[in-house]
Order: structure tokens, then C-alpha cells, then sequence
């Protein structure tokens, strides 16, 4: 079975359906990318997948050895964190606490794989660094360090690259490409850079308010929503 | 006031409690502050304060003990703050400033129908060196001593929680579980510090330390630390000045946190500039 599987799902916000008609499934290791315009239900998608949501119709289910709270994920910045007092190796380490359970403090195997996943982002010489002092890029590494510690199975990404410098942008690409095709962990990134998507992701979600299209990145660039989305790029 | 006199008046028993009550409290607040601070939930410690300022002049009034009775309902309220923040239907900051001006309101009727004195009103807005019975004495000291515990046994939730809460709910972590938590700790020292410190000056303990230490501190370890050190520095320094000028405790612990504020800001500039680099 698929580690995620949507069966005809649908969020909705007030008896409003904010997304419909989910019908996809994720394998281990793949690559998925969601893309669609604002307010076509990528952010909905997201808490939905995380279960911060409950479909308001179908359901989504976890197999293959992946437990809900197993999936790692990477947020959009909120505003408290700007100003936020807190080290890199901090932000890392907290990334462990759903291992914990209702023990107090984190082990040494719990700082080896903080330390481990700071090398993996090259973050070793920004240990100690002030997070908020970062810049937006290395912000990003830094969360995407921490939803390493927190799994090797599954990782959502909410716009990782939104605000980042084109150099930054195709940097934090190879990165999470890496950690995808190195230690086989499975990708689902909600992203507004289509041409980028279908460059490095297997399979593309195109949402609007519904699922509009689902299939490989190839038969994505030849369906019309690629061909309108990629625009003048490809003939 | 000479030197020895003031070391008399230290050493008279209702000043030793007074004081352990007191020292203890400034640890817990500014402990709480850090996360209620970053959480931008400072205001609920400011509501809550009203609320037991109203529910003090309603224990008073019945000829009940003010400190267990307060602790309920400040408790009650503070999970009901919760509940109105968390629901995006009504706006939080407008609920709370409804609660708190409600609490007052009813609070000072109660007294002034009841004792019909000013001075009690004074008293419980801005505080005063109570004189504490022995059941409340220990009863403060264990409840500190809870708070500080769980503080520390859940230090790295409340980070967690505090930094990220979707991130945190997401891998599984029990948000709920712990802001009510931390609405609960933060009302038990409310209630235990608010007497001494006055209803409308007791959330200074909590905000105050907590933007002190982040003016200079980068880590959370860092600012838990240096928020705890600034927060007992600041009360003892501003109850031996109260004594001194006589003056009320209250406002003089609040006086020399503001001081305290602005070196750290000064500090902070300094660096920079490149001062201590």
C-alpha cells in the first residue's frame, strides 16, 4: 500500500468547500509536487494531509509504515519566529521531540541525529548562530534540518522557496532533490514554481478548489494546465 | 533609614515570607513570560491579574480565603481566555480587555459596598506587604515549587510548542494540552504574586524579565537563564528600595525592571555597534 492515499477527499471551511475531489496516491521515495494559483487549496491540503484538518467527506489514509505523526514538515514563516531567541542547534534539536513521548529530556542519540542532520544541510558552522539573524535560506535549511530529525519517511513543504534569491532558490532544490534520492524520503511540496516542479518532482497535483489534474511530471508539461502553466517555455 | 534598621525590619518574620514568596513568584513569572511573551499571549496574563483582582475583593467580602479561592477562578478564566484566543470568531484582545474591565469593575463595587474603604481598593491595585498566615505561606511554596518543576520537565515542549506550534502538533506533539498548561501555571502565579505586587502591576513580573534578557541573550537556553537572574536581582533590589523610600512594594520592583529594561536595550545598541564583539 501507498503511504498516503486520498480516496475522494474534501476539505471544507464553514460548509464552503475549499478543495475537492482528491484522488491521489503517494508511494515511499517519490517526489510530489502541488501546484495550482492562490486560494485553489494547496494550504488546505497541507493541514489536511497533517491532520490538522479533518476532510469534511472521503478520507486519507496512512500505510506503509508511515504513521500520521511521522511526516515531517516544513511551514511558511510565522510571524512570531522573526523575532524569535532561539540557537540553530536548538531549533534542530526540537525536531526530536515527538520521539520523546513523556520523557523530559533529549538523549545523546537524539543530539547525534540533530548534529548528523545539521552536517547533511551544512549547518555545523552556524550552531550557535541566532536563528532570527539568519538569512532566509539558511532559515529554511535550518527547518528543513529539524523536519529531518523529526523523520526519514515523509516530508511536506509549504512554499519552501518563497522570498529566497534565484541562487538560493535552486541551492535549497538540490538539497531537498538530495535528501530525496539519498535517503529515500518521500517529498510532497506545495510549490508556485511550476517550471521548477516539473524539473525535479515524479508526479504533479495541479489543484483548483478541485483536483484539476494528477499524474507524472511528462504527461503534466502535455496536459493543457502544463501547457497554459509552463506558457511559452515549451512549444 | 539606616542600614541596621533596615536589617532589623529583614529579619522580622512577616518580611522573611514576604520575601520567599516573593523571590519565588519572580522566578516563576519570568520563566512563564518567556513563552507568554513570544506566544504574544501577554495580554492574557494582564486579564488575568484583573480577574484576580476581582475575585480577591469577592473573597474578602464573603470572609473567605482570599489566596485558594482567588487561584479557582483566576484558573477558570484563564482556560476560558484560552478557548477565546484560539477562536478566530471573536477577537481575543477585545475579549480580554472586556473580562479584565468587567473583573475590575465588579472587583472595586464589591469593596466599596462592602468596606467601603479606599485604602483596600489602593491595596489590591498596587499591592503591599502582606501579611501572610502560615497555611498560605505553604501553600505558596509548594505551588512555585510545582511550577518550577514542570517548567523544567517540560522545558523542551514548551519550546517546541513556543517556536512551532504547527510544526509541533503536526509530528504529534499534544499543543492543546500544553498552552493549557502554561495558562495554568501562569494563573497559580498570578494569583500567589498578585497580592504583593498589586492587580494592575503583577504582569510586569511575567513581560518584563522575559524582554529584558532577549534584548541581549540569542539562545532560549540563554534567555530562560538571564530572565530568571534579572527577574530575582530586580525584585529584591525593588523591595529594599520600597522599604527604604517607603514606598509601595509594587511599583518600586516595577521601577527598577524598567531600569533594568533599558540598560539591556543600551547594552544591545552597544553591541551593534560593535562595542562587545
Amino acid at each position: 500500500m501507498a503511504q498516503i492515499v486520498c480516496k475522494n477527499a474534501s476539505f471544507a471551511y464553514e460548509g464552503r468547500d475549499a478543495v475537492s475531489g482528491l484522488n491521489f496516491a503517494v508511494n515511499a521515495s517519490e517526489y510530489h509536487c502541488v501546484v495550482g494559483e492562490n486560494g485553489s487549496g494547496k494550504s488546505t491540503l497541507i493541514k489536511g494531509l497533517l491532520r490538522l484538518k479533518a476532510p469534511a467527506q472521503g478520507e486519507i489514509e496512512y500505510g506503509d509504515g508511515l504513521n500520521a505523526n511521522e511526516i515531517g514538515y516544513l511551514p511558511q514563516q510565522t510571524a512570531a519566529q522573526k523575532d524569535f531567541p532561539a540557537s540553530v542547534y536548538e531549533v534542530v534539536l526540537s525536531g526530536r521531540l515527538s520521539r520523546r513521548g513523556l520523557r523530559p529530556f533529549y538523549t545523546k542519540e537524539d543530539k547525534r541525529t540533530a548534529m548528523e542532520n545539521m552536517e547533511r544541510l551544512d549547518l555545523i558552522s552556524l550552531k550557535k548562530r541566532c536563528y532570527r539573524e539568519l538569512s532566509g535560506g539558511q532559515q529554511q535549511r535550518v527547518l528543513l534540518a529539524r523536519a529531518l530529525c523529526a523523520t526519514r519517511k515523509a516530508l511536506l513543504l509549504d512554499e519552501p522557496v518563497s522570498g529566497l534569491d534565484p541562487l538560493v532558490t535552486q541551492e535549497l532544490y538540490r538539497l531537498i532533490h538530495g535528501i530525496n534520492k539519498e535517503l529515500g524520503v518521500t517529498i510532497v511540496m506545495v510549490s508556485h514554481d511550476v517550471a521548477s516542479a516539473v524539473q525535479y518532482a515524479d508526479f504533479i497535483l495541479h489543484l483548483q478548489s478541485k483536483q484539476a489534474f494528477f499524474g507524472t511530471a511528462e504527461e503534466y508539461k502535455r496536459s493543457p494546465f502544463g501547457k497554459a502553466f509552463l506558457g511559452g517555455e515549451r512549444p | 533609614m539606616s542600614i541596621a534598621e533596615l536589617s532589623y525590619l529583614f529579619s522580622q518574620q512577616f518580611m522573611v515570607r514576604a520575601m520567599i514568596v516573593g523571590l519565588l513568584v519572580s522566578l516563576c513569572a519570568a520563566l512563564l513570560g518567556i513563552s507568554l511573551v513570544l506566544k504574544r499571549y501577554s495580554m492574557i496574563g494582564d486579564g488575568l491579574s484583573h480577574v484576580g483582582f476581582g475575585t480577591l475583593a469577592i473573597a474578602a467580602a464573603l470572609n473567605l480565603a482570599p489566596l485558594p479561592v482567588s487561584m479557582v477562578l483566576v484558573v477558570l478564566a484563564a482556560f476560558l481566555l484560552l478557548r477565546i484566543s484560539g477562536n478566530s470568531k471573536i477577537k481575543g484582545d477585545a475579549a480580554i480587555a472586556l473580562i479584565s474591565t468587567s473583573s475590575l469593575a465588579i472587583g472595586s463595587l464589591v469593596i466599596s459596598l462592602t468596606t467601603r474603604s479606599n485604602a483596600d481598593v489602593c491595596n489590591f491595585m498596587f499591592g503591599s506587604i502582606v501579611v501572610m498566615t502560615d497555611s498560605d505561606l505553604y501553600l505558596s511554596i509548594a505551588l512555585c515549587a510545582v511550577v518550577l518543576m514542570l517548567f523544567v520537565l517540560f522545558y523542551n515542549k514548551i519550546f517546541a510548542v513556543t517556536f512551532d506550534e504547527t510544526f509541533a502538533q503536526a509530528t504529534g506533539t499534544k499543543t492543546k494540552l500544553y498552552n493549557m498548561l502554561l495558562a495554568f501555571l501562569t494563573a497559580v502565579t498570578i494569583v500567589l504574586g498578585m497580592r504583593m505586587m498589586g492587580a494592575l502591576l503583577i504582569s510586569s513580573l511575567i513581560i518584563f524579565p522575559a524582554l529584558t534578557s532577549m534584548r541581549v541573550c540569542k539562545h532560549f537556553k540563554a534567555v530562560t537563564v538571564c530572565a530568571a537572574i534579572v527577574s530575582v536581582l530586580c525584585f529584591t533590589l525593588g523591595i529594599v528600595l520600597s522599604i527604604w523610600f517607603n514606598v509601595l512594594p509594587g511599583p518600586s520592583v516595577v521601577v527598577v525592571n524598567i531600569v533594568a529594561f533599558l540598560l539591556f536595550w543600551g547594552i544591545h545598541l552597544l553591541q551593534g555597534k560593535g562595542f562587545f564583539a
